[in-house]
């Protein structure tokens, strides 16, 4: 199994144009946890969390100042190459969105654009990331079928395998659970429970029982500022700043 | 009184808006109506098969025309589709957005210009050019007025239409799907060619046939570059003489010829019954597109 590395952000700030989305974040993200970032909406979360594999460069008005390291790497050095950073992180979105194409292809996507060609690997790598995310069972029996025949709940465990598939070191979830219903949710909460023993995992959400239930690091975004991050068990009984208390009391949301 | 006004505008208005369709009616019954007295004449087998074309013996085939048409539109499309394609991949996937809003109106704006327009173009500057430069590239002898020509011309044609329809495609194509294939490593060639091509792959279909549909029924551009020749066309530097030319060429000058104005009628109602059955199968497919995305 490979080697979860941690995240550092030092001085992260995040413009869209003229507006600043964030101010000089920094945040040390530990390995083999799960870190929840919470916070109201319109906070900066998913921004956090889209900065962390620079899915915010495509966007001509957005502007990035900061670093985020990994593995030792400045992820925004100009050398960079940003489908390697990329590859290190599998990222479940808000709505699943599988590729349109067959429920095997979707899987097998990621491991054939990094080179792997041979179909009997393939197949291995499919059962596999499948089983991984809890969907083999169900779809054993239809890997040819387009993915969109398949429910959203089972979609978003799909894009699980699909990520997991490219051998990343970090599971990047962007509020994973907010399309499912409440058993596909508990589903896929229990999988990141599970997954944490390899990789490092984030997770933004605004459900604050799913945090309680799944966090072991907790970081509080409020219009664009950490707030106050620590381990999720000290945060959640003795939070330091009043606006972390407000918001976890449900005074402000 | 006020209630009686408004039932009788809305009558009216529901009488106005049945006109245009019930003119497409109107005049496919019209077109048979009137080629009925050349239909008569021979089995239909004979007059869309046979080469034979000498209205003075009383012979209609149309067949040249209708591999005319066929050789034209076909070479402006395999010359149009990729190329529009690309483009509209460039706009929607790589221009910045400057350019892709300062793009588009240019790109209607060719869409609207009178097609007679465009075939002076033709005959000032493609007739010319595969004449003089295309032909002899490839050895063979051209006057210029050519298959080849036809196609380049109405190639040009239909970038516009293509262009604007498969662009619509790319741009509903959703971000979120985009950066699910990116987040695995793809590049954005990658995520392009296999996930926004793929999902857009319908409204590829359609656009085409929507260009299909433009090319097989223009008839000025065309007519006045292509040649004019009643014969199958062997090589794309061959004349041709596609059907919408030979009906706009001859109607109401040879009408003392007998047949002869109910077979260029029935080479109409040829023309507008498969315009027709394109112009529906592209937007069947494109509703089903929007569906999808919704």
């Amino acid at each position: 199994m490979n080697q979860p590395a941690p995240i550092s952000i030092r001085n992260l700030s995040v413009f869209y144009g003229d507006l600043q989305v964030l101010k000089d974040i920094d945040l040390d993200i530990p390995a083999r946890k799960i870190t929840v970032i919470i916070g109201p909406s319109g906070c900066g979360k998913t921004t956090l969390l889209k900065s962390l594999n620079r899915l915010l460069d495509d966007s001509e008005r957005v502007r990035i100042r900061g670093r985020v390291v990994l593995d030792g790497e400045d992820i925004y050095a100009p050398r960079t190459e940003v489908t390697r950073i990329r590859k290190k992180m599998g990222l479940l979105s808000q709505k699943p969105q599988v590729l349109p194409m067959s429920i095997r292809d979707n899987v097998a996507y990621g491991p054939r654009i990094h080179g792997l060609r041979s179909r009997r690997e393939l197949d291995k790598v499919v059962g596999n990331y499948l089983k991984l995310a809890g969907l083999w069972e169900e779809v054993k029996d239809r890997l040819d079928d387009p993915a969109s025949t398949l429910s959203v709940g089972q979609q978003q465990r799909l894009c699980l395998a699909r990520g997991l598939a490219v051998e990343p070191e970090i599971i990047l979830g962007d509020e994973p659970t907010s399309a499912l219903d409440p058993a596909s949710s508990q589903n896929v909460e229990r999988r990141l429970m599970e997954l944490k023993r390899d990789y490092t995992v984030v997770v933004v959400t605004h459900i604050l029982r799913q945090a309680r239930r799944i966090a072991d690091y907790l970081a509080f975004l409020y219009l664009g500022e950490l707030v106050e991050h620590g381990p999720a068990a000290e945060v959640f009984s003795d939070p330091k700043d009043p606006r972390t208390r407000a918001y976890l009391t449900g005074e402000i949301s | 009184m006020r209630l009686l006004k408004d039932r009788l505008a809305r009558r009216a208005m529901g009488g106005l808006a049945a006109v245009p369709g019930l003119l497409v009616l109107l005049i496919v019954v019209g077109l048979f109506l009137k080629s009925k007295a050349i239909l008569g004449v021979g089995p239909l087998s004979g007059l869309l098969f046979s080469t034979a074309w000498a209205p003075l013996k009383g012979q209609f085939g149309f067949f040249a025309f209708i591999m005319g048409t066929v050789w034209v539109t076909l070479t402006a499309l395999v010359l149009a589709v990729p190329v529009s394609i690309l483009t509209a991949v460039y706009l929607s996937e790589y221009a910045p957005r400057w350019v892709r809003e300062a793009a588009k109106p240019v790109i209607d704006l060719l869409a609207g210009l009178p097609s007679v327009v465009y075939g002076v173009w033709g005959v000032l500057l493609v007739v010319p050019f595969v004449g003089d430069v295309l032909a002899p590239l490839f050895g063979v002898t051209s006057s210029g007025y050519s298959i080849l020509a036809g196609g380049l011309v109405l190639a040009v044609m239909i970038f516009p239409t293509i262009i604007h329809v498969t662009l619509e495609v790319f741009t509903s194509v959703p971000r979120s799907l985009r950066d699910a294939s990116l987040s695995l490593g793809a590049t954005k060639w990658e995520t392009t060619r296999h996930v926004v091509l793929r999902k857009g792959a319908q409204g590829i279909l359609a656009a085409g046939a929507l260009g299909f549909s433009r090319a097989f029924g223009e008839t000025m551009a065309v007519l006045m570059v292509v040649g004019n020749v009643p014969a199958v066309p062997r090589s794309l530097f061959d004349p041709g003489y596609p059907l919408p030319a030979l009906i706009a060429n001859n109607y109401g000058e040879m009408m003392s010829v007998p047949r002869y104005d109910s077979a260029l009628m029935m080479a109409a109602l040829v023309l507008m019954l498969i315009v027709l059955f394109f112009n529906v199968l592209a937007r069947r497919i494109l509703v089903r597109v929007e569906r999808r995305f919704r």
